[in-house]
Formats: C-alpha cells, sequence, structure tokens
C-alpha cells in the first residue's frame, strides 16, 4: 500500500512537483527571478533585448561546459580539464582550418574529436590505472593548457573561414548562433539524461557504483562514455569561442571548469553523484551569466567577479549539503 | 531436478586463496542454507554465481547451461537474482527507479526515437509488485534512502521478485530485522519455494535457517565441510560442522535459546 503520511506545507510540494515534473530546483529558479529582478532595478539597461541576448550569448559556451560537468559530476566523477581541453579543442581547429587549410566541416569535427580524445583518454585513465579522477583531470588540466599552447607557439591563431565564424557570429532571425547551439544542445541533453536508459543509468552510476554493478551495468564502460562525452562537449565549446572570438586562442577557457561546475551545483546536481538536472545547470549557468553580466553594468572591477563566482560555489555546496543533512535526519 | 550446480569452484584474490574448489547443487524450488564462519567464503561464492566475480577455476550451470562466461547483467536475465546484505540500493533514486534499475522497459518517442524510458509502466508494475508483496511503502516516487532499514528491504525482494527469477540468493536477509519482519521474511521464502523458485539462504542465524531450509550446506575454509539435509539434523550437527569438531554443546544451546 502506497500511502503519503508525511504532512507537507504547499512550499514543500511545489518544490517536489518541481522537481518531479521539471527536474529542477524551485530554489533556484527563484534566485535566478530574483536576481535579474534585483538586476533591473540597479542598472535601466539590464532588460533591455540587447542585453538579454549578450547574456545568453555570453552564457552559450560557460553553459555547454556546464551541461558536460552535469553528467560528470551526476555519475559520480569529476572533470576539472574541460577549461583546458576546450582551449586545446579551439587551437586544433583552428590550426586545421587555417594552418592546413582544409574544408571548415573537417575543422569543425577536429574540434570535437580533439575534445573526445582527451576526455576518453581521462576516462581510460580512471577505469583501467584506477587513478582517482580528481587526479587525472586535473594532471589533463595541465597537459591539454600546454599542448594547446604548444601546437600554437603560444600564439592566437587567426584567420578563420567565414563559415566557421558564422557559426560564433551569425544571427538567423536575429538570434546569435552559439545561442541556439547551446539551447538544442542542452534540450537533447535534458532529454537523454531524465528520460533514457543512458541517463538513468548515468545517475545509478553516481548513486551507488555497487547498486550499478550488482544491477548488470558495465560501469567502467558507462564511465569511459562519460568522460569521452564531457570532452567532446568541451569541444563544442571550444568551437563555439573560437568562432565567436574568430580566432584559435591557446589561452580560451582559462579557469572556465570553476564557472561550469558552479553552474552545475547551482542547478542542483549533486557534487558526489546521483542526482542531476539538464535543466537546473541551464538555470545555474544563467544565475552565473545574469551575476557577471549585472556585476559589469554597474561597473564593478571583473576580479571581483572572479571573487562572486567562488564565493558563490562555496555557498551553493553549503546550501545543498545543509538540506541533504536536514533531510536525512527526518 | 538440478537447477544450479557449482563444480570445484576455486578463487583467490591475490595471494589469499578463499575458495578451494567448492561444490554445489541447487534443484528446483529448493530452499539451500549456506552457512558458515566469517570468512568461511559464503559471499564470495555467492559472488560467482551472480557474475560479481570469475571463479578463478570450476564450472557454473544452470540448467544444465555453462553460464561462467556470462557477466552479471547476462546472468539475471538467465533468472539468477541476489539480494545483497546492503541491498545494493540507489538511495537518491526512487522505488521504480531501482527496481527496474538496469532493465528499464522503453518505449519510442514519436514512434521512432528508441530508448526512452517507459516511467508510467515502471511506476504501474512497481506499485503492483509493491501490493503483491503486502508492503507498506511511503510514496513510490520518493528517494529510497528516506525510507527505514525494512521498507528498504522491502524494495530490495521487489527488485529480486519482478522479473520471474529461477533462483534468488539471499545475503543475511534477517540479520538486521526486528522480530516480526524476520517472519515476514522466511513466509516469503517458504512462498517462493511453493512458486518453484529456489533459494540459498546466507544467514548466521541458525534458527532461521533450520525453520526454512530443505538442505544445509556447511562452508568452512572455503570448502563445502557437510551437506546435511535439515528434515534429519539439528543444532548440534549444524554448530559442529560450523566449527569443525570439538566440544560444541555450550555453543549449540546458546544458538537454540537465539
Amino acid at each position: 500500500m502506497i500511502a503519503d503520511g508525511t504532512q507537507s506545507n504547499p512550499w514543500t510540494r511545489a518544490q517536489r512537483a518541481c522537481v518531479e515534473s521539471l527536474h529542477i530546483r524551485l530554489e533556484s529558479l527563484v534566485v535566478l527571478i530574483g536576481l535579474a529582478a534585483v538586476m533591473t532595478v540597479l542598472s535601466p539597461y539590464f532588460l533591455s533585448l540587447s542585453n538579454l541576448l549578450n547574456i545568453l550569448l555570453a552564457t552559450s559556451t560557460i553553459g555547454v561546459l556546464a551541461i558536460s560537468a552535469t553528467f560528470v559530476l551526476g555519475a559520480g566523477g569529476l572533470d576539472l580539464s574541460i577549461g583546458s581541453v576546450m582551449g586545446l579543442a579551439g587551437v586544433v581547429g583552428a590550426l586545421v582550418a587555417v594552418n592546413l587549410n582544409w574544408p571548415w566541416p573537417l575543422a569543425v569535427l577536429a574540434c570535437l574529436l580533439a575534445g573526445a580524445a582527451a576526455g576518453n583518454i581521462n576516462g581510460q585513465l580512471v577505469t583501467r590505472a584506477f587513478v582517482p579522477a580528481f587526479i587525472v583531470t586535473l594532471g589533463m588540466l595541465g597537459l591539454a593548457r600546454g599542448l594547446a599552447l604548444v601546437i600554437s607557439n603560444g600564439r592566437a591563431i587567426y584567420g578563420l573561414p567565414s563559415a566557421m565564424v558564422y557559426i560564433g557570429q551569425g544571427r538567423p532571425f536575429g538570434i546569435p548562433m552559439p545561442v541556439i547551439i547551446f539551447v538544442v544542445t542542452a534540450l537533447l541533453a535534458h532529454c537523454v539524461l531524465a528520460y533514457t536508459r543512458f541517463g538513468r543509468h548515468t545517475l545509478a552510476l553516481g548513486d551507488s557504483e555497487g547498486a550499478a554493478r550488482a544491477a548488470g551495468i558495465r560501469v567502467a564502460h558507462h564511465s569511459r562514455i562519460i568522460y569521452t562525452l564531457s570532452g567532446a562537449l568541451a569541444g563544442l565549446a571550444g568551437l563555439l569561442f573560437t568562432a565567436r572570438v574568430n580566432a584559435g586562442d591557446p589561452t580560451a577557457g582559462l579557469n572556465y571548469e570553476l564557472t561550469a561546475i558552479t553552474a552545475a551545483i547551482i542547478g542542483g546536481t549533486n557534487l558526489f553523484g546521483g542526482r542531476a538536472s539538464i535543466l537546473g545547470t541551464i538555470i545555474g549557468a544563467l544565475i552565473m551569466g545574469v551575476l557577471q553580466n549585472g556585476l559589469t553594468l554597474m561597473a564593478v572591477q571583473s576580479y571581483y567577479q572572479q571573487m562572486a563566482i567562488g564565493a558563490v560555489l562555496i555557498l551553493a555546496v553549503f546550501i545543498d549539503q545543509y538540506q541533504v543533512r536536514r533531510e536525512s535526519r527526518v | 531436478m538440478t537447477l544450479l550446480k557449482l563444480t570445484g569452484i576455486t578463487k583467490s584474490f591475490g595471494s589469499v586463496d578463499v575458495l578451494h574448489g567448492v561444490d554445489l547443487t541447487v534443484r528446483k524450488g529448493e530452499v539451500v542454507g549456506l552457512v558458515g564462519d566469517n570468512g568461511a567464503g559464503k559471499s564470495t561464492l555467492m559472488k560467482t554465481i551472480t557474475g560479481i566475480y570469475r571463479a578463478d577455476a570450476g564450472a557454473v550451470e544452470l540448467d544444465g547451461q555453462d553460464i561462467l562466461p556470462l557477466d552479471p547483467g547476462a546472468r539475471r536475465q538467465l533468472g539468477i537474482e541476489m539480494i545483497y546484505q546492503d541491498l545494493s540500493l540507489a538511495k537518491q533514486q526512487d522505488v521504480a527507479s531501482n527496481i527496474f534499475l538496469g532493465r528499464e522497459p522503453t518505449v519510442k518517442l514519436f514512434g521512432f526515437i528508441p530508448g526512452f524510458v517507459d516511467k508510467g509502466a515502471m511506476n504501474r508494475q512497481a506499485q503492483q509488485m509493491i501490493e503483491r508483496l503486502g508492503a507498506r511503502l511511503p510514496a513510490l516516487n520518493r528517494p529510497v534512502g528516506s525510507f527505514s532499514g525494512g521498507q528498504q528491504q522491502t524494495v530490495a525482494i521487489a527488485r529480486a521478485l519482478t522479473f520471474n527469477p529461477k533462483l534468488v540468493i539471499m545475503d543475511e536477509p534477517t540479520a538486521a530485522l526486528a522480530v516480526r519482519e524476520v517472519q515476514g521474511v522466511l513466509d516469503l521464502i517458504r512462498r517462493l519455494r511453493s512458486e518453484g523458485i529456489a533459494v540459498i539462504l546466507i544467514s548466521h542465524r541458525l534458527n532461521d535457517v533450520l525453520a526454512v531450509t530443505d538442505r544445509i550446506v556447511v562452508l568452512r575454509h572455503g570448502r563445502a565441510a557437510a551437506d546435511l539435509t535439515t528434515a534429519e539434523t539439528g543444532m548440534n550437527e549444524v554448530v559442529a560442522s560450523i566449527v569443525g569438531g570439538g566440544d560444541t554443546s555450550a555453543a549449540a544451546a546458546h544458538e537454540q535459546q537465539g
């Protein structure tokens, strides 16, 4: 017999409905709307269409990285290398397009493959060599960044073909291409994580590796797919960034992993795996985007923005852990 | 009719030999108790049946088919289910997700995109199974980590029984339960037997083992030291087989009281 024995107030019920139907945390939505309201009051430019599109454009690269972080964290892993891999992938794409002068679709493919390759190496080392993910991806953070600097001689590569630049700067129907690519990627990722067997197995793996193994899920194989996917998404982020700035910059994506992981955790992803939502992550990424945009509009020095991101990360994990502790005490 | 047949199973971890050639047969609809001291190799032996561990040597046959090369998922599909002592639940996922983990029913989205989980069907079947077990759960859509120990065990049992198993292995199912819940589990084991499902019961609670099994196999130092018919044996003989001779009357008397 199934009986709902717990009394719940409207807020708790709304929270639960929100989590069950939309897979997002009500709190993060409230924070996003509240933050936007504050910015609207503080700056007359905030609510203009061009500024809102700016926020979306600035969020798209970080957003794709945050999707990557959501999969890896949800599966109980950690990928600190996504910012560096993004930089490496952008440089590789620019090299293929400019130095090798190959057609632009190959350059696009090169970005994704370079990212996937780096991610696959992470996955192989974590699952076959049993080096902790923290160490493997911290090492890859250095390796990928170093390699990006080596193959570009430390200089940005300019002169991309116009078709590639269109991916970053084109505006069909007035909407920036990176925003379109980000939204499509996010919707696909949401469907995969929330509604497919692959997504369910990912969360089960992050929840309890033992339970996943006992259920017949090939956990090592699944982890390798997740890390490879994470790298490929970082490659996509690298492509968007490179195309937008029209240059393969070896320093692109520096410290982006910090913002991406923060966005995922604000969106309700459990740092230790087992609970994750792409829609939540998008809200998290938008919160970070609005925060950065608002601080810029108010002419706050960018150094303070770094501090704000770091503080928000710690605060988000604190609130998450506080809630988990409170729920488990019931 | 022999359902499961193990012959000469050996398993070692590094330099530690855990199993030294274990033979074990289980017939269809038979309840076999597997007892032995800590470290006798009970859990290791069971994991070689489910496929979590691969035996170093020996044969594992189900219905005459060699299942040694199969992975845990494939063995599960053939009808071997195990309820682990730690229950192996994904604590942040809900009841249906746990029951169907690794075997989710799927539908095609818009009729052609495959791989989408049929959550509605999962919830319906999960509810039916919980009701068939006569169990009470707070809610199907709540993470199982928020349930009590007995409720979590219900979920683990429901998961084992949903896919019409031939053999259910239970590792210490009564160890952490209240007195009344123990009877519930023993009744369930009897019901499985009457439905023709074989059960291997691992337990330290010898009274439970004597009460519900047809046969008791004693593991000692990685070997099957005794194979006793429950109706013809008693606490003394079981305890003596477990500890390996000597004066065991005091220990047996103690177990008898428990």
